[in-house]
C-alpha cells in the first residue's frame, strides 16, 4: 500500500544544475541590485543602522518606554493609588504614598519605580490608571543598561523623560525602488 | 644575457623571482579579498549591511572601515594574540604539518598556470605610456633586446597532472589534521572529507581527459594557446565551447574538492563541529580557513584555464586584433600583454565571486546525495563525455 506519493525526479532535477542555477539566479539580482544601490551611495539593505539610525515607523500603539504625565506645576499628576502596581503582572512597579501638600490632592508618590527590565510591557498600568497619570510612547530604543540597578526608573527620570528620535530619517525598505 | 652568478643566469633568476613573488602576492592578496567578500557579498545578497563595525580612528572624528576590510585585520590580530589551545594528547608533528599540507598545495600549483602572454621587456618598456619608467626602458633596450619570457613561472610539460598530483595532496592536510587532534569527531570529519575529496577527484580528473583529447596536450601554456584558436572562423576554441558537459562536471567536482557549500559536509560549520580542523584554534584555524579562501581563488584559476581561455582575449593575437570580418586592429605589444593580464584577472574575478554566490545561495546536501551525485551521476557522465570525445576526436572533428 503506498501512502507517500513522491514525484520521480526526472534527471534534469537530479542533476541540480537547474534548480542551483535558478537559486543563484535569484541571489545574483538581489546582489547586483543592492550593489547598484551601494554604488549610488544609498543604503542596499533592509537593516538599521542602530545607535546611528531609529526607526521612525514604530507604530504609535507601540507599547514602549513609561512616563509620567505632569501636572502645570511640574508635580506628576499621579495619586498614588497604587492600581498599576497591583495589577503589574511583573510586580514591577513599586510605589511608596505620601500626603500631599495641595489641599485638593489627598495623596502623591513619594517613591515610584518602574524595574523596566523586569518589565514586560502588557500596558495594563496604563489601562488601570483612573487619572492617566501614566503613559507608554512607542519608542523603546534606549532602553539600557549597565547593571540591572540601572534599569530601575525612579520617579525623576520617568517625569523627565523625553524621548528623543534621530534626526536621520530612514524610510522602510522597498525593494522595489 | 652574459651576466652569470655560480652558473645561474641572473637576469632569469630575477625574471622568475618576481614572476613567482607575483603569483605568491596576487593568491594571498586574493585569499585576503575571498574572506572579506565572503562576510560582504553574503551581506550584499542577503541585504543586509554586513561587517563595517571595525575601524581605525582618524582625526577630526573620522573613522577608517574601509568597507569591512579592518574587520579582516581585526581578525588577524585576534587570532594571533588568543590562546593556541591545543588537545591534551596529540601527534605533534602531524598536527602541525597539517596546516601546511591544507595550505601549500593550492599556492604551489598555480606555478604552472600562464597568466599572460609572452613579455618582451625591451618592446613591452618601449611604448609612450610606460617611458617614465626611471632606468629599465633603457637598460633592456640596450643590454636585452631580444630577451622575452613567458609569464608563467614554471613551463612543465606535465602541467596538467602536476595540478591534480599536488592538488590530491591536499587531502592529507585534511586527514592529518581530523588524525593527529586525537578527536573523535575530528576524526570522522576527516573520514568525511576523505572521502569527499577522493570521490570527486575521479570525476574532476575524468572531465578534463575529453580537454587532453581535444588539443592533444597536457602542458598548460599549450592548453592555453590552442584554446586561443577560432573554430568555424569565428568562435574561440574556449574549454566551455567544445566541452560543455565537462564544464558542468568539473565546476561541480572542484567545489566538492574545495569542501564548500554545498558540499562542506567535511566542515559544516554550525551545525556538525568544524570537522577536521576542530582542535584547531587561534592562529591555525585561521590558516586553515585562509586556505580554503585561496583554493576558491585556485578553483577559479583552474576553471578560467581549462574552459575560458586562461589569458587569452577573444580575437587578440600578438599585434593586435583580427576580428572574424576581416578588420584589424593595431595595439602595442604592451597594450596586448597588459589586456591579457587583465582578462586573466578579470575571468579568475568573475568565477571567485560566482563561487561564493554559489556558497551563499545553496542547502547542503546530505552525505549519500553527496556520494551518488559523485559516483551515480558525475562519474558516468564524465565517462559519457569522454567516449563522445573520443568517437568525435577519432573520426577527425574539432
Amino acid at each position: 500500500m503506498e501512502y507517500v506519493d513522491r514525484k520521480k525526479r526526472g534527471l534534469t532535477i537530479q542533476v541540480y544544475y537547474r534548480e542551483i542555477f535558478r537559486g543563484v539566479w535569484i541571489t545574483t539580482k538581489h546582489f547586483f541590485r543592492n550593489l547598484w544601490k551601494w554604488l549610488t551611495f544609498r543604503k542596499g539593505g533592509v537593516v538599521i543602522l542602530y545607535p546611528e539610525e531609529t526607526r521612525p515607523d514604530m507604530s504609535p500603539n507601540n507599547r514602549g518606554r513609561h512616563v509620567l504625565v505632569q501636572r502645570s506645576n511640574g508635580q506628576p499628576r499621579c495619586v498614588a493609588c497604587k492600581m498599576c502596581a497591583t495589577i503589574c503582572p511583573a510586580l514591577c512597579i513599586t510605589i511608596e504614598a505620601e500626603e500631599s501638600e495641595d489641599p485638593n490632592i489627598q495623596r502623591r508618590p513619594r517613591v515610584f519605580e518602574i524595574d523596566v527590565s523586569h518589565c514586560i510591557f502588557c500596558g495594563f498600568c496604563v489601562e488601570a490608571c483612573p487619572v492617566d497619570a501614566i503613559r507608554m510612547l512607542p519608542q523603546t530604543n534606549e532602553l539600557v543598561g549597565y547593571n540591572r540597578f540601572r534599569m530601575i526608573y525612579d520617579k525623576e527620570k520617568l517625569l523627565t523623560w523625553h524621548p528623543t528620535v534621530s534626526d536621520d530619517v530612514v524610510y522602510g525598505y522597498n525593494p522595489k525602488a | 644575457m652574459e651576466a652569470n652568478f655560480l652558473g645561474i643566469n641572473v637576469v632569469k633568476f630575477w625574471t622568475y623571482f618576481i614572476l613567482a613573488g607575483g603569483i605568491f602576492a596576487f593568491m594571498f592578496l586574493m585569499g585576503a579579498v575571498m574572506s572579506w567578500s565572503e562576510r560582504k557579498q553574503s551581506a550584499v545578497l542577503q541585504d543586509r549591511i554586513g561587517a563595517n563595525r571595525a575601524s581605525i580612528p582618524l582625526p577630526f572624528g573620522k573613522k577608517l572601515a574601509m568597507w569591512g576590510f579592518i574587520n579582516n585585520l581585526a581578525d588577524a590580530i585576534k587570532c594571533l594574540i588568543k590562546e593556541d589551545f591545543k588537545p591534551g594528547v596529540y601527534d605533534k608533528l602531524m598536527y602541525n604539518l597539517a596546516i601546511f599540507f591544507a595550505f601549500v598545495p593550492a599556492v604551489l600549483a598555480v606555478a604552472v598556470v600562464p597568466f599572460a602572454g609572452v613579455l618582451k621587456p625591451a618592446e613591452f618598456f618601449n611604448v609612450s605610456y610606460l617611458k617614465w619608467i626611471p632606468y629599465l626602458p633603457e637598460y633592456f633596450a640596450k643590454n636585452l633586446p631580444n630577451f622575452s619570457f613567458r609569464l608563467q613561472v614554471a613551463d612543465l610539460n606535465v602541467g596538467l597532472l602536476f595540478i591534480f598530483a599536488v592538488g590530491g595532496v591536499s587531502v592529507f592536510g585534511a586527514i592529518l589534521a581530523g588524525w593527529s587532534s586525537n578527536n573523535k569527531f575530528s576524526m570522522m570529519g576527516a573520514l568525511r572529507s576523505a572521502s569527499q575529496m577522493i570521490s570527486y577527484e575521479v570525476s574532476m580528473g575524468l572531465s578534463l581527459v575529453g580537454i587532453i583529447f581535444i588539443f592533444q596536450t597536457v602542458n598548460i601554456w599549450d592548453l592555453v594557446q590552442a584554446q586561443s584558436e577560432l573554430a568555424w572562423g569565428w568562435l574561440p576554441k574556449w574549454g566551455i565551447f567544445v566541452q560543455p558537459l565537462a564544464f558542468f562536471i568539473f565546476l561541480a567536482a572542484a567545489v566538492a574538492e574545495n569542501k564548500r557549500v554545498p558540499f562542506d559536509l567535511p566542515e559544516a560549520e554550525s551545525e556538525i563541529i568544524s570537522g577536521y580542523f576542530t582542535e584547531y584554534s587561534a592562529f591555525k584555524m585561521l590558516l586553515f580557513m585562509f586556505a580554503e579562501f585561496i583554493e576558491i581563488v585556485f578553483v577559479a584559476i583552474m576553471i578560467a584555464t581549462f574552459f575560458f581561455g586562461g589569458y587569452t582575449v577573444p580575437y587578440l593575437l600578438a599585434d593586435g586584433f583580427y576580428f572574424p570580418g576581416g578588420s584589424y586592429v593595431h595595439l602595442s605589444h604592451a597594450t596586448v600583454v597588459i589586456l591579457q593580464v587583465l582578462s586573466f584577472q578579470v575571468k579568475v574575478f568573475f568565477f571567485a565571486w560566482f563561487l561564493q554566490q554559489m556558497r551563499w545561495s545553496l542547502p547542503r546536501f546530505r552525505y549519500d546525495q553527496l556520494m551518488q551525485l559523485g559516483w551515480r551521476i558525475l562519474l558516468p557522465l564524465a565517462i559519457v563525455n569522454l567516449i563522445i570525445t573520443i568517437i568525435i576526436v577519432a573520426l577527425g572533428g574539432l
